[in-house]
């Protein structure tokens, strides 16, 4: 790349900041120093604060829960009708903790070893182990709070593995272990709701942060029923917000998940970290048409007993699978990665999927001339268990695989895809899950921390809820404790007016545009842009040629959009699909200039130019071994990246190698 | 598939509201039905009317966002979710009719939207085990026979979603209340409180203005989850026995 393209593009600025990680002490006390080393707040002193959350899924919810239980008050708000309906409610297949109840060599410091390999050497060693360190009370926790994870007939908890790893350390309910965690959290919140701590705001927007002298002190939020803009002012903030893989249109994500919050707060100064880091999910259930809103994931626990193939020979590929015989198939994850088999790592899984579809092996309905599919096959082991342990197993999957595409999967092998699924980057945080800007703190996938390059299975629930019952509740009292001298702020403050007026203007701006486009029809083309170019494989002409395509569509989402109905008095769903495509239509670009600079491939982000012989991902560790932090510098400007170097003092680097 | 489509549509808590009949052609045999909406709604855009407002999220049959009553049935002819159901269930050419939950305890927002609060608040009763973040016991230290795990997990599967409520004529709330005591006082850690959360929970389905359960079990017949009936006989039990108690 030329310089004068990387001006255009962006510029560099001072690295980022010290992560206030103790450095002092070995790795294994890091935690444990810096939560002594924290000021706290004396509890008669808790009342007098007010926490602002934004987001009730596993992070926010338990941070709310655990928050309001320390006496803090705390005002928790979700766009949803109720707390329980967070998208981390979606999680079908299991949460990891070191607890070594199987024996089979599992400890802190072998999750911590997985998570860090598993992300490709991307995530920063002292959150991570603080994770693995935690993970084991995450599980006493829940169980505590009635839970029910799957059990054994001797009374104790079931595991079983996951993808990218060895040992069995995934904990597990059914199909919906996300579900039943959330509802955890959720009942713990009501409980706080009852105690009169904390105050739920449903079906209510964030739209803008306040910041004032420097700091986040509140937020505007809209309220989706009246379309009323309300202001509310707090002494921190947190943003438990869920990811933004909705850029892409179809992903598996809820349809209301969104960038709105930290996109928001990054345009007032919080650094984006690492925005081009996406993972795309290996079993989904293949798109069935132009008709489709979203994509489903079939949980990845499907591959410890299902096989991937498909035919060898493409004349075979429109065949009922059940007529070709074993020597005509390929089961190319256990040929080419003969210890891992079929567990490879998702972003390994993902992308010889898409070789075997792009060789023109895949099977299924074409969709632009290309059949996407693979097979996934349950043959071997129905064969091997019996059908009624496979459906003891996976019952439920099968179920929703048959609702949804009319197919028995004990008769023919499923069918998947990959698809976009969890963004492993979010807004920049410190190791008390503070941004750079002062009193807000991001938990949950809306921050960038933990998982690196790419998330192994069962760690997002993990992060959520270490992040929300352990690691908040002791770090933001450092905060508190510091500003507890500081002067409230006034509802009629210029700061907090100016972020009013800001909200309501951005409203007034969409609704008076009056084009004649949908809403829907901008995000569709946003997402197709992005998959093609941002998507499972990069290249540096195609990211470029992302970046014009976006910015003209942006172009034209400004002077042809149509928002129908009225902005206040009453609900307007389409006004709020609009905020979040203006904010999506921003981020899409950031994204493709993160992955244009990171000219090596790690993880989820795999660019076609670095590769090795075999065609794996090949990093540059000695160019690049940092978090990429993006500051924004205003509309159509180019923003700043600041880099935080990784260190890495308990782990080799070594190359990513699952033969 | 071409399809005759009869809404409900109501702008606002106070408009009287009414049914209003669109024509819909070419939809997928493989959509589902909110994606059958979607479609409508590109096309009310098209033509300068506002889009039919209805509640959805996940779309995976797991979050209970989404609920409507379709041909007089809450969530439509099959045993699940809105969004889990498909428009291959239907037949070309079909007339559907499409209403909001109706309950008084469910205040109608828009169209087909609706305030299910109330649940919320039937859950703030009691709804939850009193256990403060940071200092469980070890997850092994109270085993829990599989028989009672798999029984109470059959009852946690509750989504939240208000069907049973929009099927019983009465407009109970007792087999979403009644799912959430059996999972709770299934597990040794859900059991000091049990009778105290009994009796509060019940209270505010009353005070929510919810009716009273008959024995119907229309409920049951629409829960998209299949809860079963029988966890509305465990609270029953349970009821009694804090009556006899005294709590
Ligand atoms: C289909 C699926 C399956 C998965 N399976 C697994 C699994 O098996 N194991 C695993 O570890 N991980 C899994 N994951 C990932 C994991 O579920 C998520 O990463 C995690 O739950 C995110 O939790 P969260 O608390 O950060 O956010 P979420 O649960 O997404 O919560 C976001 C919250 O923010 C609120 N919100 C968002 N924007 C706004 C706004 N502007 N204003 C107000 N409120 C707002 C929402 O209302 C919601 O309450 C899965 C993800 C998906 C999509
Ligand atoms: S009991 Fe069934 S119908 Fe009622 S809210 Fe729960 S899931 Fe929905
Ligand atoms: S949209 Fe979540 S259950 Fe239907």
């Amino acid at each position: 790349m030329t310089d004068n393209l990387n001006k255009d593009l962006y510029t560099e600025g001072e690295p980022a900041l010290d992560t206030k990680a103790p450095m002092d002490v070995p790795l294994s006390e890091c935690w444990e120093a810096r939560k002594f080393r924290a000021a706290l707040v004396n509890p008669a002193n808790r009342r007098k604060l007010r926490v602002i959350i934004v987001g009730t899924g596993l992070a926010g919810g338990a941070a709310a829960a655990s928050l309001g239980e320390m006496g803090y008050n705390v005002d928790a708000f979700f766009y949803q009708d109720s707390a329980r309906r967070a998208h981390s409610i979606a999680a079908q297949g299991g949460i990891n903790a070191a607890k070594n109840y199987r024996n089979d060599n599992d400890s802190v410091h072998r999750l911590f070893y997985d998570t860090v390999k598993g992300g490709d050497y991307r995530a920063r060693e002292t959150n991570v182990y603080r994770l693995a360190e935690v993970s084991a009370a995450i599980i006493d926790q829940c169980v505590a709070q009635g839970v029910p994870f799957a059990r054994e007939y001797g009374g104790l908890l079931d595991n079983r593995s996951f993808g990218g790893v060895q040992v069995s350390r995934t904990f597990y309910a059914r199909g919906q272990t996300g579900q039943q965690l959330l509802i955890g959290a959720y009942q713990a919140l009501e409980r706080q709701v009852a105690a009169g701590t904390v105050t739920e705001h449903p079906r209510h927007e964030m739209v803008e942060i306040i910041v004032s002298e420097g700091r986040a002190r509140g937020i505007i939020a809209r309220d989706m029923t009246t379309g009323e803009l309300q202001t509310f002012v707090a002494d921190a903030v947190v943003l438990a917000t869920g990811g933004y893989g909705n850029v892409f249109f179809l992903s598996t994500n809820a349809m209301g998940c969104n960038a709105t919050a930290i996109w928001r707060a990054h345009r007032k100064g919080a650094w984006f970290g690492n925005p081009c880091f996406t993972q795309i999910h290996p079993t989904c259930i293949p798109q069935h048409g132009d008709q489709q809103s979203k994509l489903t994931l079939m949980s990845e626990s499907l591959r410890n007993d299902g096989r991937i193939w498909v035919p060898k020979r493409a004349e075979d590929c429109e065949k009922d699978p059940r007529d070709i015989p074993e020597e005509d198939r390929d089961y190319y994850l256990e040929r080419i990665y003969p210890s891992f088999g079929n567990l490879v790592p998702r972003d390994i899984a993902s992308r010889q999927a898409k070789n075997m579809c792009d060789e023109g092996r895949g099977v299924g309905p074409k969709i632009d001339g290309v059949a996407r599919g693979v097979y996934l096959d349950f043959a071997d082991a129905i064969q091997r268990m019996g059908r009624a342990a496979v459906s003891a197993k996976y019952g439920n999957l099968f179920d929703m695989y048959e609702r949804i595409t009319g197919d028995n999967p004990y008769e023919t092998p499923m069918r998947i895809y990959p698809a976009v699924h969890y963004t492993m980057g979010g807004l920049w945080v410190d190791y008390d899950l503070e941004s750079n800007l002062p009193g807000l703190y991001v938990a949950g996938e809306a921050n960038f921390s933990d998982h690196g390059a790419n998330r192994l299975g069962a760690s997002a629930l993990m992060q959520g809820l270490s992040d929300g019952y352990f690691v908040l509740p002791n770090t933001i009292n450092d905060y508190l404790a510091k500003c507890f001298n500081l002067p409230k702020l006034d509802e009629s403050s210029p700061d907090v007016v100016a972020a009013l007026e800001e909200a309501q203007a951005r409203i007034d701006r969409l609704m008076a545009v009056g084009g004649n486009r949908s809403v829907d029809s901008f995000h569709k083309e946003l997402g197709s842009i992005m998959w093609e170019y941002c998507g499972m494989e990069r290249t540096a002409e195609g990211l470029k040629k992302a970046i014009g395509l976006i910015r003209e569509l942006r172009a034209e989402f400004w002077a042809n959009v149509r928002v129908p109905g009225k902005s206040i008095g009453e609900l307007n769903q389409s006004l709020e699909k609009a905020g979040r495509v203006a904010d999506f239509m921003e981020l899409g670009e950031l994204m493709c200039i993160d992955a244009l600079v990171r000219e090596e491939s790690c993880g989820g982000h795999f660019r076609a130019e670095s590769q090795t012989e075999e065609g794996e991902a090949l990093r540059h560790d000695d160019r690049f071994l940092f978090v990429s932090a993006w500051e924004w510098t205003g509309e159509g400007q180019p923003p700043i990246l600041h880099k935080e170097e990784l260190v890495y003092n308990n782990i080799e680097l070594k190359q990513r190698s699952y033969k | 598939m071409n399809l005759t489509l009869k809404i409900w549509r109501q702008s606002g808590p106070q408009d009287p509201g009414a049914m209003h009949e669109y024509q819909i052609r070419g939809i997928s045999e493989e959509s589902s039905f909110l994606e059958m909406l979607d479609v409508l709604n590109e096309e009310l855009f098209a033509r300068g009317e506002e889009p039919i407002a209805f509640d959805s999220d996940c779309r995976e049959g797991i979050c209970g966002q989404c609920g409507i009553v379709i041909n007089g049935v809450a969530h439509g002819p099959e045993v699940t979710t809105t969004c889990q159901l498909h428009m291959r269930t239907f037949n070309d050419g079909d007339v559907i009719t499409i209403e909001p939950w109706r309950a008084q305890a469910f205040p109608i927002i828009k169209d087909l939207v609706v305030n299910r609060s109330a649940l919320d608040r039937i859950i703030q009763a009691g709804g939850y085990i009193s256990v403060n973040t940071g200092a469980a016991p070890d997850a092994h230290a109270t085993p829990v026979p599989k028989g009672d795990a798999d029984r109470a997990f059959e009852a946690a599967a509750c989504i939240g979603c208000g069907a049973c409520v929009a099927a019983c004529p009465n407009a109970s709330a007792m087999l979403f209340t009644s799912a959430k005591v059996t999972h709770l006082q299934l597990l040794p850690q859900g059991k000091p409180e049990n009778l105290r959360r009994v009796v509060a929970m019940l209270n505010q389905l009353d005070e929510e203005g919810f009716g009273s359960c008959t024995n119907i079990g229309e409920c049951a017949a629409v829960c998209p989850k299949e809860i079963p009936l029988d966890v509305i006989s465990t609270l029953n039990r349970q009821l009694g026995k804090a009556a006899f108690m005294g709590v």
